[in-house]
């Protein structure tokens, strides 16, 4: 064996030069393993300021509006496991999807879409796409409200060093949350029965929720609205696109008027006296009904109580308005201000002939696109068959596109209301009927009058007698004055006509002549991920 | 890390520049040959009594500087042992018989390298001589069909597309399946690079001397976190010492497609119009007879041109080696320019108690990407319209569909002119990559037996380039004009690499063992800087709001390992490995963040016992019995253990009163998330008869893979994403691997070998939820169809089947065997048939797979060809379902052609036919990939070589499969590029 000694020099030089190379190489490389992304922050450094509290904000309501985390698609909010198409994953594409195509009102042409098989034909199943969608995007904004809700309480506002009108402003932030979470409540409550519960106790990342029964959940949304209702802005004094007071009002409202199907009891008289709030708020009706659901909608503030903001500029994706501007089938680009239709959407006879002239020429609400299309739907799938709408149209009401407007004709700047005061004028006529008190008929005649003048165009020619005034000349008038506006399930269903056989529509349950369908599809399942990650749930009945 | 390899490549200089004497010796020319008089590539050429050593190159010629009365060792893979002693300056030729004593052929593993005879895992090498040859433009091509276990399927047709590789079936769902790729010793990341079709494409094939596949793990648990999925070892090929060698090589190739998607002829289609279309669609049919697959495929040419140089610049052996490819792909506009070099030096020093390794590569691309959808553009686009238009060149002159009540001119949502996506579309990418690694292997001269080895590498890449389509192009026309796209991306990647191991070897004799022990330290850190663009018009103008919310990003993760390696040897029968590698990834948790890999391995060499020492029958016979754990962490996010939230861009901003907020998301994060972990079992039997004239092995192995990395839903309202990737779940992989080779006649003028493999793999899912084999659970779909918005599935991955397991509905068929449309089998009996009624029906993975070849060498003829089969996997073919409907035709905006399916079924497409099982259609197939005949031509000069060669590949497909092609790795036919059949001619001149 050579020793040590018997190296040379130079020998022992490179040695040294070895070892030392390597125990440098050694200190550099031994990089701690705790690496942090670029540009994703922490929830410290996103809430260090108003702004970021303000932008974190604008997330819990964006997800109303967006896909995802850029325009078009690219960094979905749902996972492509639940909608693959990232287009479809926007709450208002899914939710009208849900509330109309298996009602009189749609139909969409192209049935290998995923999910659109089996819906007009009301033989959906847990494993529904669009079901699904729509479970998981609200659960979406309900986990970023509650999110928010503890991000800024006072306690963490304060330890962040941000007070006085910063923290009042992050006050009314944090009511607004609650709002958006209580609303989502009410459409998991509407669609689903008995979800799953998660509030701002909820611990992301583990725990398995408990469900909650409808019952249940009806009375926490009541309770956390009325518990926001006076300290949120008040109604018309917020920023646009954020809710007020007026916003909570019109849910308690809608929650109020179909409170039988929820919990079996009739809340008719709280029903009146939140629309009594809104009305008397100042709210009037928008004099022309054309103009409800054009690019320039935003102006509509004297009906608009609380709507979902779109902006072609800043606001891409591809449901939502851009949806129901595209959607109908064969209305010309030139028409619907978009480059062209995707030929989905049409309307079965039986809706059509909900009015009694349905050309437009009397009742402007009368929007249909009939060029080329029968209005008898024959075929489900046709793209021919069944008046189409104009009702969504991406033009200002001089008829210019909007100043935002996507040069490529894709993305729509119109907004959607999710509450205007043609809704409460027709819950308050319908609550009266049933029953409330609170408010009179004739007021409500006058409502009803004053919707009905500004579809006539200023004209009294279609004012009905109080004698018309029934229960369900409300459920044919809110489908005239409400439709493609994401209402007509429930509306069917508080009438008790959306499975029996007390009012049958082209292709209800399948069938041309429609036909009665079991009453477990008043609800629909929860999807079946959910039921295999949560051990707590229970599936709806029938499913 | 920078700061270190600087270090090092410092002092790696100054050692190299450090002038030392040796003794005198001269340098000693000679050449070896086989059996057949043909030159021997890459054989070892050493010094007995020192560790001076060289290789052969092309024309089996070799220098080394050696005295009068050294004696020269010659070794190389398969053949016996020469030696043969210095006179004088040229030594006549060596002539190498291929023989039994292949024992100590010399294998590369991971950290080092071990004799064959030792091996106790299940390890493939795969040479030069073996290697698939023609137009090669990615070096996994040279090896498919050769190795037992793995699947090679190429993405596509296109120039350098890559494949997807597949170790013994693979071992996870939702993380990474593919292998570990280390070249020189530098791992791979496995990801691409923008701008390249394939990261493996930018290695110049050329280059590589050997592949090794470690595919148990036994021989890949070294490997630790990364070694699930099988390990690839790319060795390039080495410097030598003596006088210059160039070689130089050219292959130039033709590519044709062979086949069209068969869709309705103009005829056809106009009968079928004619007949069924309303008044308005008859006026729509054009004139023309236009075939638009011919028009957007053409024949392709190639050129591969590389010369290397070889050679000893004061006893520095080198090698260097320049290449460039030029390649066009059969989808028109489609081409591939290459340009590589490779640098290796390997000098020795002290008596060669120093070896040195530097090894550059750099490669620059330069890529025109058709762009593909005109693939299916051609399929659907109707045959009677011409392919230009006179009138206005408004579009470029391409016919398109028009409507004048648009804003654009534009038919919304129809179809556009094939040839116009083609030729209107200008996407070049300009990746290039620089891989360099030093290695310092150094023997202590106080204790010979034990080496210090140094290993840095660093891997920088860039991926940039442009993307410009013309604004008359109908893709991108906006009203008014100023449309189009004129966009650019870049990204570059760093990796780095820092290893440091000792090794100490030493024979026992006193006890008959030999002890070979390995511990180290190796350091792997991968950052990526992502660049971030707005979009522009053709003309050059942002589109609004498109600004990026940050200019940048630079995703990064490091591993950590310490590793450890005991082979023994007892009585060169008894064989052990046992390995032990801890491993510390960035991707974890501190409290997940370290795992422990072990491994230990037994092989039983029985032909060294008395009872078959002397057996002439049988030459070889081992048992070899392994079992070890891998751990994985590729195709995970880097930094989901931890709650960020990521801001939003512009576009997606929301109004609050007269502004747009970017809103800040909260990422999905799942702090528990901790390293899969795959344990793999493997019994096998390596055999050897007659003197070798017949080799094989049997392996079977068991691979359990537990806590998954699986892409699970979170109970909704817990996680601001409701798929998450946890760890629950188990799979289980088992199969058969037999592999043979034979020399049925070897004889002085021919030799004729035949190898086959043949490979059983059976892919099992045992549990995929928090409850177990939870039965609410249906499983979580994948492959998605296309045709239909909002996407469907055709497969599930569900407890109790394979991964990929198709989901379709049953089809109802007449009594004529004619499906009826819309008719499906209600399988839960329930009276509606929705998603509840579809079933779990056949696997789009084959489960048996193999590879034969053949070679025969008559004098200087030398014939090869290699075929592979796949048997029992299954394709739905998405062009049936999509296209061949009647609502295909008439049922949209404009015309569409269809699949000639359609006058199979004639379905109306008005029902959920794209989810029945009538697509399925048997894809097992047998196709012979290459057939190859070359000629030597040797001139009595000895330093002279020139080989000829012609070569097709993609001979032949024989399936009863009906689309394109069978072989598709996804399992779902669509917009398939084709795989052309090439013809190539090459020469190989070496002086």
């Amino acid at each position: 064996m050579i020793t040590r000694k018997a190296l040379n020099m130079k020998q022992q030089s490179i040695l040294l030069t070895i070892s030392l190379a390597g125990v440098l190489l050694i200190t550099a490389c031994t990089k701690k393993l705790d690496l942090v992304p670029t540009n994703d922050l922490t929830a410290d450094i996103v809430y260090s300021t108003p702004l970021g509290y303000k932008q974190a904000l604008a997330k819990v309501y964006s997800a109303f509006a967006l896909t995802g985390n850029t325009g078009g698609v690219g960094s979905p909010d749902i996972p492509s496991q639940i909608i693959s198409d990232e287009g479809n994953s926007d709450f208002l594409r899914l939710y009208f999807n849900l509330q109309e195509l298996p009602t009189d009102e749609a139909g969409w042409t192209w049935q290998n879409d995923a999910g659109v098989r089996g819906m007009k034909e009301m033989s959906w199943s847990a494993t529904n796409p669009i079901i699904n969608g729509v479970y998981y995007r609200s659960f979406f904004q309900i986990t970023l409200a509650n999110d928010f809700i503890n991000q800024a309480s006072d306690e963490r506002v304060s330890s962040r060093g941000i007070s006085g009108a910063d923290a009042d402003a992050i006050r009314k932030y944090r009511l607004e949350a609650r709002f958006i979470r209580a609303y989502q409540y009410w459409v998991l409550m509407d669609l689903f029965g008995n979800p799953p519960f998660v509030t701002e106790e909820t611990a992301i990342g583990s725990g398995i929720p408990e469900q909650i029964s409808r019952a249940k959940l009806f009375d926490y949304i009541e309770s956390e609205l009325k518990a926001i209702e006076p300290e949120m802005v008040a109604a018309r004094a917020n920023e646009y696109g954020r809710a007020d007071q007026a916003a909570v009002w019109a849910l308690l409202s809608r929650l109020y008027l179909n409170a039988k199907v929820y919990t079996g009891t009739e809340r008719n008289t709280d029903a009146i006296t939140y629309c009594n709030k809104i009305i008397t708020a100042g709210f009037v009706l928008h004099p022309n009904y054309r103009e409800l659901m054009l690019a320039d909608n935003h102006l509509n503030t004297d009906e608009f109580i609380f709507t979902i903001a779109y902006d072609a500029a800043h606001t891409q994706n591809w449901g939502g308005t851009t949806y129901l501007a595209h959607g109908p089938a064969a209305v010309p680009g030139s028409i619907s201000g978009t480059s062209g239709p995707w030929g989905g959407l049409r309307h079965t006879h039986t809706f059509v002939n909900l009015f009694a002239d349905p050309s437009g020429a009397t009742d402007k609400r009368a929007q249909f696109y009939t060029t080329g299309q029968s209005l008898i739907m024959n075929d489900l799938y046709t793209e021919k068959d069944g008046y189409s709408s104009s009702k969504y149209r991406n033009v200002t009401r001089n008829g210019s596109p909007a100043p935002n407007a996507d040069p490529a004709g894709n993305w729509a700047d119109i907004d959607f209301p999710i509450f205007r005061l043609g809704e409460i004028y027709l819950t308050y006529a319908e609550a009266v009927l049933r029953g409330g008190s609170g408010g009179d008929i004739n007021t409500a005649l006058g409502y009803i009058n004053a919707l009905r003048t500004r579809a006539y165009d200023g004209s009294t020619t279609g004012n009905i007698q109080a004698g018309q005034l029934t229960l369900d000349f409300i459920l044919d008038e809110r489908a005239r004055e409400l439709y493609y506006e994401a209402q007509r399930r429930t509306d069917l269903v508080r009438y008790d006509k959306f499975t029996t056989s007390s009012y049958l529509w082209a292709w209800k349950g399948g069938v041309f002549t429609g036909r009665q369908v079991d009453a477990r599809y008043n609800i629909f399942p929860l999807p079946s991920t959910d039921l295999s990650s949560n051990p707590n749930l229970e599936q709806n009945t029938g499913y | 890390m920078k700061k270190g390899l600087l270090c090092l490549l410092v002092s790696a200089s100054l050692l190299l520049l450090t002038h030392h004497s040796v003794a005198q010796a001269s340098t000693v020319t000679g050449r070896v040959l086989n059996s057949l008089n043909q030159p021997l590539q890459g054989v070892s050429v050493k010094i007995k009594t020192s560790a001076v050593a060289t290789v052969t190159n092309e024309a089996g010629v070799f220098s080394i500087a050696a005295r009068p009365g050294d004696v020269l060792q010659f070794t190389y893979v398969g053949f016996d042992l020469v030696e043969a002693p210095v006179v004088s300056g040229s030594i006549p030729d060596i002539i190498m018989k291929q023989g039994m004593a292949n024992l100590n052929e010399v294998v590369v593993i991971g950290y080092g390298s071990a004799r064959k005879k030792d091996l106790t895992g299940a390890v493939s090498t795969i040479g030069t001589k073996d290697f698939n040859r023609g137009a090669i433009s990615t070096p996994e091509q040279m090896i498919t069909g050769k190795v037992a276990g793995v699947s090679i399927t190429s993405n596509s047709g296109q120039p350098g597309a890559g494949s997807t590789i597949r170790i013994r079936g693979g071992s996870s769902l939702s993380a990474s399946n593919d292998p570990l790729i280390v070249v020189d010793g530098v791992p791979l990341e496995n990801s691409n690079i923008p701008g390249a079709s394939n990261q493996l494409s930018l290695i110049n094939a050329n280059d590589i001397e050997s592949f090794t596949i470690l595919k148990d793990a036994s021989a890949a648990a070294i490997f630790g976190t990364r070694a699930s999925n099988g390990v690839i070892l790319i060795t390039t090929k080495r410097g030598s010492t003596g006088k210059v060698r160039v070689t130089a090589s050219s292959v130039n190739s033709v590519s044709v497609v062979t086949k069209n998607v068969d869709v309705l002829s103009a005829g056809q289609f106009r009968d079928i119009v004619s007949k069924n279309g309303t008044p308005a669609q008859v006026a729509m049919l054009g004139s023309a007879n236009t075939n638009w697959q011919d028009e957007i495929f053409r024949t392709a040419f190639s050129t591969d041109n590389n010369i290397s140089v070889t050679g000893g610049i004061n006893k520095l052996p080198y090698r260097f080696s320049i290449g460039y490819q030029n390649q066009d792909g059969v989808l028109k506009t489609d081409n591939l320019q290459r340009t590589s070099a490779n640098l290796v030096i390997n000098p020795s020093f002290f008596d060669n108690h120093l070896k040195v390794d530097v090894n550059l590569k750099g490669t620059l691309q330069q890529a025109r990407f058709a762009n593909q959808a005109a693939i299916g553009s051609a399929i659907t686009f109707d045959p009677t319209q011409p392919v230009r238009v006179r009138d206005g060149d408004r579009f470029g002159g391409y016919y398109e569909w028009l409507d004048p009540a648009s804003a654009t001119g534009l038919m919304a949502l129809a179809g556009r002119n094939p040839v116009g996506l083609l030729e209107q579309r200008f996407d070049e990418g300009r990746p290039s990559r620089a891989i360099g690694s030093v290695k310092l292997d150094y023997k202590f001269h106080f204790l010979p037996d034990l080496h210090a080895v140094v290993n840095a590498g660093l891997d920088l890449s860039e991926g940039k380039g442009t993307v410009y389509v013309s604004d008359s192009a109908a893709a991108g026309y906006v009203a008014g004009g100023n449309g189009g796209e004129n966009n650019r991306y870049r990204q570059t990647k760093k990796n780095s690499l820092f290893e440091f191991y000792f090794n100490y070897v030493k024979d026992l004799k006193n006890i008959q063992s030999r002890i070979d022990v390995t511990a180290g330290y190796s350091y792997n850190n991968y950052l990526s800087t992502v660049y971030n663009f707005a979009s522009f018009t053709a003309r050059g103008d942002k589109y609004p709001n498109t600004d990026p919310a940050f200019p940048f990003n630079k995703p990064e993760n490091t591993l950590l390992s310490y590793f450890g390696r005991l082979n023994y040897n007892f009585m060169d029968r008894y064989l052990l490995t046992a390995t032990i590698r801890r491993d510390g990834s960035s991707r974890f948790a501190p409290s997940n963040r370290w795992g422990t890999f072990p491994s230990v391995a037994l092989a039983w060499s029985m032909k060294e016992e008395s009872f078959l020492k002397n057996s002439n029958t049988i030459s070889d016979l081992k048992l070899r019995l392994g079992y070890g754990v891998t751990g994985q962490q590729d195709g995970i996010g880097n930094y989901d253990y931890l709650a960020y939230y990521s801001l939003s861009s512009g576009s997606a901003a929301y109004q609050f009163g007269d502004t747009y907020y970017q809103g800040f998301r909260p990422g999905g994060f799942y702090a528990n998330r901790k390293w899969e972990e795959t344990a793999t079992t493997n019994l096998a039997l390596d055999f050897g008869f007659l003197n070798d004239r017949i080799t094989g092995s049997v392996d079977f192995y068991y691979k359990k893979t537990s806590d998954l990395l699986n892409n699970i839903p979170q109970p909704a309202g817990t996680n601001f994403a409701a798929f998450i990737v946890a760890n629950v779940g188990d799979m289980t992989n088992k199969g058969v691997e037999f592999n043979i080779n034979t020399k049925p006649v070897v004889r002085k003028d021919l030799e004729w070998n035949v190898g086959f493999n043949v490979t059983y793999n059976k892919n099992n899912i045992t549990n995929l939820t928090v409850v177990p084999k939870d039965k609410n659970y249906p499983g979580f779909p994948s492959g998605a169809i296309a045709g239909g918005i909002g996407g469907q599935f055709a497969f599930i991955n569900a407890v109790g089947g394979s991964r990929n397991t198709f989901y379709l509905y049953e089809q109802v068929y007449d009594k004529d065997g004619k499906p009826l449309e819309g008719v499906f089998v209600d399988r839960n009996e329930d009276g509606i048939i929705n998603q509840n009624d579809l079933y779990k029906g056949k696997n789009s993975v084959p489960e048996v797979f193999m590879g034969f070849n053949t070679s025969v060498t008559f004098g200087k003829w030398n014939a090869s060809t290699a075929l592979r089969a796949n048997v029992g996997n299954y394709v739905y073919n998405n062009i049936y379902s999509q296209t061949g409907t009647r609502s295909q035709i008439l049922g949209n905006s404009v015309l569409y052609n269809t699949s000639t399916n359609y006058l199979e079924t004639n379905f109306n497409g008005n029902s959920q036919e794209l989810l029945s099982d009538y697509y399925i259609q048997n894809a097992s197939f047998l196709r012979m990939d290459n057939l190859n005949l070359g000629y030597d031509l040797r001139r009595g000069f000895k330093h002279y070589n020139m080989r000829l060669s012609a070569t097709v590949q993609n001979v032949f497909v024989i399936t009863k499969y009906k689309g394109l092609d069978p072989e598709l790795s996804g399992g779902i036919d669509n917009n398939f590029y084709p795989r052309p059949r090439i013809f190539s001619l090459g020469v190989n001149l070496t002086l």
